[in-house]
């Protein structure tokens, strides 16, 4: 958008670089040749973040990408992954009259028989944050408990971490749902449906943990991995240069987003997300269990942990049996890359935003929600 | 017994509420919740009685009835905001223009007056009424009208959140313009910056620390829309102001009243720098956010209807950032679709209340 003239037009100037029109048709047109090369129908590449489906639909992509190029979003989304016995947990700790913030995305997720939108709109006391340390300021200004029901990826549980270790009041708990991306990937790599030749791998999450994390899976995998950053342009070169990895038989990592992302990453988060959480397995919704998948809080922070804090008991949330549109849901195949939201009966009918069924369609980063939001591929 | 001709009327109003849904923030967000909500339970059967004009059937900002060679417009809205006040305007400011405006959108740019209802909760500051008086005086003498008459009541404490106003105004106009008008090759206009109210708001709801440098667009419109009019007589062909669910939902209702598909070019759009900023640290389409000192406006009739109207329309203050932001074409009618130089894609309809997204 036209961007009206003022002191802060400098920062908007040096972010058009990367949405330059004329150098997208460029890398367009080099992915297009690059798969005429490669010959195959489709060419499959996946990325795994709700960042990257964001910009795609965001800016129209889909529509100028090759027609022979299939795109798909994998389990990217932390929302539309946690498990509905980590919002059980949430919901259950709000009836209670316990204070529960949390990132707007989560709000609405079903759990077994609610979400936490449900239970505010009966009273309980649910507040969205946009960051950690808005969980803290809130707990600063209350004596009650709050707890701070905490999703995200790499990303954002470094932020968690970092309250952690910051002193924070005593009336906050934590309640993780964070997730660890690496080992999903090998899980969805390892799929028996799936035919990935390669992954474009987020940008944001390199940042923290380094490109060099991905040199292990690559050795064993045999899928050669580009990291890219958020701007259209980044994410057309990332493809640009993944298919032409895959074009040349080349098996390796790349660093396409050089800007923010190096080899070893930013040691110092690194050091603190580590120190905070261990990563233990867990269900990824609609996705398999992940070995290694989850981050929890370590025994040395038991005192923030809410799981150690509070008694909760799941079990009251039990005797509803899941409703038999949540068993047409196709969510876990579509994060799993082996469908897509039209392929869905539910998608845009039984299930859209206003009342989801699947997660997917509830997180801005969800691919049911994003295709429903930004028109998903028509031809325009 | 036999029933009586003169029984009295039993009423069939369903205060149980057993088993129907219950009304949540979305119905009244402006987007496709509260759309549904309106046709499906609020307006059947009012729109069957034949109306000689604009009716409920149409769902218009206003009404329009024939009076002799001419149009009374009527329009009505009620308003809440939390906070009451807020950078660029208060509730006393919005409660007017917000009519004003919705009259000048049907082409009554000349409102006779207006009518305000006032509901105030028990526990608030006399002199709160006093300033929310001030500032709608100061948006009447602004816009050239005043209140003609008025209702207060005053509820107790927590039965209403601190003060609600409606406004009703009404107007005459000679031409009516609907938001049905667009055709194939209409260019679209907006008056100015997209995003200012919502995103103002917003900030100060969600603690952003951004309030220094937002502020609402709250204003009357009406002699800006009287001029671009009178620069171009038969030129405008639809129009609409963008209020909650923003650019987006406007330009859907004419887009589906119309029958037309709608081209937006996302380098066009006047946006400010800071709103941007806003929107993509919520993770916000400023095309969902709403605007209350904005217009769309169809124009008809090529390159030099089109700089007319945009030159009355920069020619004030509320307009000094018109643009043209896309053209109407006859494929994919009801859709709205943004070209945003690199790609095409589907502009969605907001369906509910903007919630910011984790990160």
């Amino acid at each position: 958008m036209t961007t009206v003239p003022s002191p802060a037009a400098t920062a908007a100037e040096s972010e058009l670089k990367f949405r330059d029109p004329e150098r997208g048709r460029a890398l367009t047109s080099a992915i297009e040749r690059t798969c005429d090369q490669i010959g195959r129908s489709p060419v499959t590449v996946m990325h795994v973040c709700g960042s990257h489906e964001q910009a795609i639909a965001k800016f129209g992509l889909r529509a100028v990408f090759p027609k022979r190029l299939d795109v798909i979003m994998g389990p990217g989304c932390p929302v539309c992954v946690t498990d509905l016995p980590e919002v059980d947990e949430a919901v259950v700790l709000a009836e209670d009259g316990v204070r529960v913030v949390t990132y707007g995305d989560m709000l609405r997720v079903p759990g077994t028989s609610r979400s936490l939108a449900d239970v505010q709109a009966t009273g309980a006391k649910v507040e969205v944050v946009y960051s950690a340390d808005q969980a803290v300021r809130i707990a600063r200004r209350t004596s009650d408990p709050v707890v701070f029901f905490a999703s995200g990826f790499e990303t954002t549980a470094v932020a968690t971490a970092a309250i952690v270790l910051d002193d924070p009041p005593p009336n906050l708990s934590i309640l993780s749902a964070h997730k660890y991306i690496p080992p999903v990937m090998e899980i969805v790599a390892e799929m028996p449906h799936t035919r990935i030749e390669g992954f474009l791998a987020a940008g944001h999450a390199a940042t923290i943990t380094g490109w060099g994390i991905f040199e292990r899976f690559v050795e064993r995998h045999g899928i050669p991995v580009v990291v890219a950053g958020f701007e259209p342009l980044d994410i057309l070169a990332g493809l640009a240069r993944l298919t032409e990895l895959i074009r040349d038989g080349e098996r390796r990592v790349v660093n396409a987003f050089p800007r923010c992302v190096t080899r070893e990453g930013n040691r110092n988060a690194q050091r603190q997300l580590w120190r905070v959480f261990r990563t233990t397995g867990g269900m990824w919704r609609g996705i398999a269990h992940v070995p290694n998948g989850n981050l929890r809080l370590r025994d040395e922070f038991a005192h923030v942990d809410a799981r150690r804090r509070f008694a909760i008991d799941l079990k009251r949330l039990w005797n509803h049996a899941p409703s038999a549109l949540t068993q047409q849901c196709i969510c876990g195949d579509i994060m799993a890359g082996i469908s897509s939201p039209d392929k869905c009966a539910l998608f845009g009918k039984a299930c859209v935003p206003d009342s989801p069924v699947g997660a997917c369609m509830v997180s801005s980063e969800g691919t049911c929600r994003i295709w429903h939001q930004y028109g998903g591929h028509p031809s325009l | 017994m036999t029933a009586s001709p003169t029984a009295t009327p039993v009423s069939t109003i369903d205060v149980t509420g057993r088993g129907t849904p219950t009304i949540v923030m979305k119905h009244g967000a402006g987007g496709r919740a509260m759309r549904r909500l309106i046709e499906e339970v609020l307006v059947p059967g009012f729109s069957d009685a034949p109306v000689d004009g604009i009716g409920l059937a149409a769902m218009d900002d206003g009404a329009a009835l024939r009076v002799g060679d001419s149009w009374l417009v009527v329009t009505t809205d009620s308003h809440v905001v939390n906070p009451i006040v807020f950078p660029g305007g208060d509730i006393g400011r919005l409660a007017v223009c917000g009519t004003v405006n919705d009259l000048a959108m049907m082409g009554a740019t000349n409102p006779l007056g207006l009518t305000c209802a006032l509901i105030v909760e028990e526990g608030v500051p006399y002199s709160l009424v006093e300033s929310v008086h001030a500032s709608m005086l100061a948006a009447c003498r602004e816009a050239g009208t005043t209140i003609v008459t008025g209702d207060t009541k005053v509820m107790g404490r927590g039965e209403i959140d601190g003060i609600v106003i409606n406004t009703t105004g009404i107007g005459f106009t000679d031409r009516v313009i609907p938001d049905a008008g667009l055709r194939p090759g209409d260019r679209i206009i907006v008056t100015g910056t997209i995003g200012d109210h919502g995103m103002a708001i917003m900030a100060l709801r969600h603690d952003l620390g951004l309030e220094a440098s937002l502020a609402s667009d709250v204003a009357p419109l009406n002699h800006m829309i009287r001029d671009a009019l009178a620069s171009a007589p038969g030129g405008v062909s639809a129009m609409k102001d963008p209020t909650r669910g923003g650019v987006s939902s406007a330009l859907h209702e004419m887009a589906q009243k119309s029958g037309v598909g709608i081209v937006l070019h996302e380098a066009l759009i006047p946006l400010s720098p800071v709103v941007r900023a806003a929107a993509d640290m919520l993770g916000l389409d400023p095309l969902h956010v709403a605007n209350e000192g904005k217009a769309l406006l169809g124009v008809r009739g090529g390159d030099a209807v089109v700089d007319r109207v945009l030159d009355a329309l920069r020619r004030h203050d509320a307009g000094r950032d018109a643009a043209v932001i896309g053209e109407c074409v006859a494929e994919r009618p009801g859709d709205v679709i943004l070209d945003t130089g690199i790609g095409r894609r589907l502009v969605s309809e907001s369906d509910g209340e903007l919630l910011p997204r984790i990160c």
